[in-house]
């Protein structure tokens, strides 16, 4: 099958639907990806936060009923497979945005699968403040709310820098998924030529270009942490 | 002035009810440097932690200038936390932010202005010498140097109590005695009643005038550390002062030998060998079985036992000769090598 894959012809049909097709594609994945990781840690970030301080130990402990409750949902939202929550969240994509298919309707489905694994990696970072340290916070008098805002998330800074680039590219792999139903990008265009028309070229080119995608969120996030952290010995002047 | 009065803690763990403290009583002078010493799990670090209530006793009351912290609600406890600040083992600063941003911590917690709150920042840090590493990031700086932050930071609310749990015993001996020698400074310039918990002899003989000893759960001693130190009466007392055991288990000598008990009562006797002068003066010969002494603000205190062979006579010459001396008390005793 991939006989003609180099021949004069493809090469140059694939070039010509390249250069029409891709930038678009290209701004419509990063569009979805950014907004729908914004959205996400928008809802898993507080999220995350109440996992944390809401135990029965932590510095707002929550009814248990409710903290339990938070974590089922959260758990199973996580286990069910992409492809099928986005089936699943169809009323609530047209409640949102009107229609269920398209670019932005390919959000919401996305939002809902992200926001429970962000819920999680917040969690995670939280859990790295030091117990230590909310206690020096305590002792100086420092409320709930105080803690959170001035000491917990401050302190987790470069691992919550670290997780949202994870959050993204994961992301980033879902939104090429939405192409099934018709979210736009780079995946809609890899499954329309390449799984469809056989059009192999376009579907190396586009999986090439979502790995420099994922390429880029990763390297600049990796640098935002480090340069994020303060932990990193510098020789001081 | 503080007045714990007998407070008791229990913790519920998976092995059974732990009784962390059980009917703790101690009352603190103002502006006193107060040790509480004890091996690990005496309950100090819970007995700190009922002082400014991050734990709650479970019965008892702490009395701080008159108001029972026991009976007050969360946020009241909040703003009295500003007057009963601590240092920790762990320093435990922000470490994202800088030296100077962690002292402004507290004030900003306390509402202060930004600007207030950087200037009195300032101030604190040249108090404990480190004016020039305002911009450095904990990371940056020394143990030593961490701890001195930390104490900036603990005097930002312009405290009454300072709490130091193991605040040195993470450091070296000489990085100790400068954060102890800085401790001592603030509590004779600022009044401020300091609260030392440690498990280190060394740091409450140097810088305490009271001491409680914890042992178990509950107060086994407390008084003056020079009274405590010398005339320990509990077996926890002894434990700490004579680390290496009491005299009636660790013993050299010969058989036949008869013993003296020499104790040191804070005599000035550290400089004159008293010994060697018994042997010259009286010809008796004395084999050191034991000794176990220390110098307390520069008096030797502690007690010696002497194997002496010989007769009756020689034994009363020598409990004679060494009684003599100002703060040196001396018997014979039985002990069996």
């Amino acid at each position: 099958m991939f006989n003609d894959l180099f021949s004069k012809e493809t090469l140059s049909e694939a070039w010509r639907i390249i250069e029409a097709e891709f930038p678009t594609a290209i701004w419509e994945t990063v569009y979805v990806t950014v907004l729908a990781t914004a959205f996400s840690i928008l809802i898993g970030l507080p999220l995350g936060v109440l996992l944390v301080v809401g135990e029965k130990n932590g510095i707002l402990p929550l009814p248990s009923w409710l903290l339990h409750t938070l974590n089922v949902v959260i758990n199973l939202l996580r286990s069910v497979p992409f492809l099928i929550l986005m089936i699943l969240v169809f009323p609530l994509t047209r409640l949102i945005v009107g229609t269920v298919v398209g670019t932005t309707a390919s959000i919401v489905p996305l939002v809902i699968a992200a926001f429970p694994f962000v819920a999680r990696l917040t969690e995670s970072s939280l859990r790295e403040v030091s117990p230590n340290t909310v206690e020096m916070a305590q002792s100086m008098g420092a409320s709930p709310i105080q803690i959170i805002v001035k000491v917990m998330i401050p302190e987790s800074v470069p691992s919550l820098i670290s997780n949202a680039t994870i959050a993204i590219t994961t992301i980033l792999g879902y939104s090429a998924m939405s192409g099934i139903i018709g979210g736009g990008g780079l995946g809609k265009i890899a499954i329309n030529y390449g799984y469809y028309r056989y059009k192999y070229l376009i579907m190396i080119a586009a999986v090439i270009l979502l790995i420099i995608l994922v390429q880029i969120f990763q390297s600049v996030g990796t640098r935002l942490a480090a340069k994020a952290d303060k932990r990193i010995k510098k020789k001081s002047i | 002035m503080i007045d714990i009065k007998n407070i008791s803690k229990k913790f519920n763990t998976a092995e059974g009810t732990v009784e962390a403290l059980k009917n703790v009583s101690i009352s603190i002078p103002e502006g006193d440097i107060f040790g509480i010493i004890g091996m690990s799990g005496a309950g100090k670090s819970t007995l700190v932690r009922c002082i400014n209530m991050l734990e709650r006793p479970d019965a008892g009351s702490i009395e701080i200038d008159g108001v029972n912290l026991c009976e007050l609600s969360e946020s009241k406890l909040r703003s009295v936390r500003r007057d009963i600040t601590m240092i920790f083992q762990g320093f435990n600063l922000l470490m994202q932010r800088n030296c100077l941003k962690n002292v402004c911590f507290p004030l900003e917690l306390a509402g202060k202005s930004k600007s207030e709150a950087k200037k009195r920042a300032l101030e604190l840090l040249d108090t404990v010498g480190l004016g020039d590493k305002a911009k450095a990031y904990p990371a940056q700086l020394s143990g030593g140097q961490q701890q001195r932050v930390a104490i900036a930071r603990a005097l930002a609310t312009n405290p009454k109590v300072l709490l130091c749990d193991e605040a040195t015993s993470a450091l070296d001996p000489t990085t100790t005695n400068s954060i102890l020698e800085l401790i001592r400074s603030i509590n004779e310039k600022l009044g401020i009643t300091v609260i030392i918990i440690t498990h280190q002899m060394s740091v409450v003989e140097s810088i305490c005038k009271h001491v409680a000893i914890l042992d178990n759960g509950e107060v086994a001693e407390q008084g003056e550390v020079t009274e405590v130190f010398s005339h320990p009466k509990s077996l926890a007392a002894r434990k700490l002062v004579f680390p290496e055991g009491s005299t009636d288990s660790l013993i050299v000598g010969g058989s036949g030998e008869r013993f003296v008990r020499v104790i040191f009562n804070g005599a000035g006797a550290t400089g004159s060998p008293l010994i060697a002068r018994m042997a010259v003066e009286k010809g008796i010969e004395a084999n050191i079985a034991y000794a176990s002494t220390k110098s307390i603000g520069g008096k030797a205190y502690g007690s010696m036992l002497l194997g002496i062979s010989g007769d009756d006579a020689d034994v009363n010459t020598a409990v004679e000769y060494l009684t003599q001396t100002p703060d040196v008390l001396a018997e014979e005793v039985t002990v069996h090598v």
